[in-house]
């Protein structure tokens, strides 16, 4: 498990790193851009786990379409070069605090969970296991959620249209 | 295993990606080669890129290499400088992932995924953020507006593109590209087995929307208004010269082989030929074969992309949203009923 543990060192201190600036950066699209290399970073992360699909499909929606959208939005209404001053807030000190509960939480809720897994003792998951636990199993909360995006979708045709 | 040949993982990992970074270049300076200097000479009577070098002007491409890398290495002075120097690798790294999956033969193929098909596609949409990334980092409006338009069309023939791949998925029961390979090998058609049953036949609607989005993906004529040279200079790569318009132009023609292998695999059975299916023939074979439907596929690409003019803006968004994706969910009905019913 040497080479898993090293690679997950690489992708931790890329990932906070790039979190890191992109907190700190003062201009919003190279902000974007370091939030594509966190989420790649978490790509990385489920190829460690063995989690083949859930990989791919953090490529594809998040960094393919969430970070692509971002941009594009960001560059259709404003996008300096350079550095831009107000691209900050008064709210530093609410936010650290957010930013230590959740991890506090989080942290928490994973060591109760898989405090006493060790790394590389799962089995790997076959995409094909994946699909048909979503459509055996679970199929009920996929259709819920397919029908909420749909409301979703809808109601943004409904706003954005008022005609 | 023919031969005992037993090379430890890293030195094979290194091979491979060495292979696969030299495939890049090549098949590049092929493609530019046959298709943009040589076919589209004849059909649109450029008479230039025939003379250099005597022989069908074959010094032509090396005469524009040599160009390339002795061009100065232009930065405007008002430009995001990392980010502009990013960009062309973002692109680059996009083409090369693609490659991982594409197999050439039983054995010859860099990663067997599971989900080979859905990586392809997943690892096919970071181009855009290079796109994107040189558009704005150019600190030109008519990047800025080339690569806005790019982007707006990479999103809108991505759907169509997963759609129509979904097709071969369901009549192959797998995502993986060696397993499509295989099940088309396997296949037979009305009970002649002789030549398999390349999805060409059954996945004609889908083959033709995969062409399309591939068109579209490739930002080719007449799907090139990201690039307009009549309204936008060059679009996005309007600033960049040198080495790094070469990277570009690279991936573009990489790209574009890389889709053409996918189609030739996904509708054409790959590497398949009907003599030997298993053992070192077919996997001597097997680049052979794909070479060849690769260049038949890419022609077809190049040769829409040398015929037909430009579209409008909006008739290109039109095209993907309200004939090509509704066409394509259609097929994946009509091959789901097949599937179930048969």
């Amino acid at each position: 498990m040497v080479a898993q543990n090293v690679v997950f060192g690489i992708l931790a201190v890329a990932m906070v790193a790039a979190a890191f600036r992109l907190v700190t950066t003062q201009n919003v699209v190279r902000a974007a851009l370091f939030l594509a290399i966190v989420l790649a970073g978490a790509a990385g992360l489920y190829i460690l786990l063995a989690a083949e699909f859930v990989a791919w499909v953090q490529v594809l929606v998040y960094i393919g379409a969430v970070v692509v959208l971002l941009l594009f939005g960001v560059m259709l209404t404003r996008a300096p070069i350079g550095r831009d001053a107000d691209l900050d807030n008064d709210q530093r000190i609410l936010g650290a605090l957010v930013a230590l509960f959740l991890f506090g939480a989080l942290g928490a809720v994973l060591l109760d969970a898989f405090g006493s897994d060790k790394f590389g003792d799962f089995a790997i998951r076959r995409t094909a296991e994946v699909s048909d636990s979503i459509f055996g199993a679970y199929v009920v909360p996929f259709e819920v959620s397919s029908v909420l995006l749909l409301a979703a979708l809808v109601g943004a045709v409904a706003l954005a249209r008022r005609d | 295993m023919m031969f005992a040949l037993e090379i430890p993982y890293w030195e094979l990992t290194i091979i491979k990606t060495v292979i696969v970074l030299s495939i890049i270049p090549a098949g590049a300076v092929v493609l530019g080669y046959v298709f943009l200097l040589k076919m589209m000479a004849h059909m649109q009577s450029r008479m230039g890129p025939m003379e250099p070098g005597g022989f069908h002007g074959w010094f032509q491409l090396i005469g524009d290499g040599i160009k390339f890398i002795q061009k100065e290495d232009i930065i405007p002075g008002e430009a995001d400088r990392r980010v502009f120097a990013l960009a062309p690798l973002v692109v680059l790294i996009s083409t090369f992932l693609l490659y991982v999956v594409v197999p050439t033969g039983p054995r010859l193929v860099v990663q067997n995924l599971d989900v080979g098909i859905f990586y392809a596609l997943a690892v096919s949409s970071l181009g855009v953020i290079g796109v994107l990334m040189a558009g704005w980092a150019s600190a030109n409006k008519f990047a800025l507006l080339g690569s806005l338009r790019a982007a707006g069309q990479l999103i809108a023939y991505e759907l169509p593109l997963v759609l129509a791949v979904v097709g071969v998925v369901i009549q192959a029961n797998t995502m993986s590209l060696q397993g499509i390979v295989h099940a088309q090998a396997d296949g037979s058609i009305f009970g002649f087995s002789g030549l398999g049953n390349p999805f060409f036949f059954t996945q004609i609607v889908g083959f033709g929307i995969f062409l399309a989005a591939a068109q579209a993906e490739l930002t080719q004529t007449p799907f090139d208004m990201p690039v307009a040279e009549s309204e936008l200079v060059a679009g996005y790569m309007t600033e960049y010269s040198g080495f790094r318009f070469l990277f570009f132009f690279m991936a573009e023609f990489g790209t574009a082989l890389a889709l053409s292998a996918i189609a030739a695999t996904l509708y054409f059975g790959g590497w398949y030929q009907p003599l030997f299916k298993t053992g070192i023939m077919a996997d001597l074979l097997g680049p052979v074969v794909l070479g060849i439907k690769v260049m038949l596929i890419a022609f077809l690409i190049f040769w829409i992309r040398f015929t037909f003019p430009r579209f409008r803006e909006d008739q290109l968004q039109s095209f993907a949203w309200k004939i090509l994706i509704p066409l394509s969910l259609v097929n994946i009905m009509v091959t789901a009923i097949f599937k179930v019913v048969l």
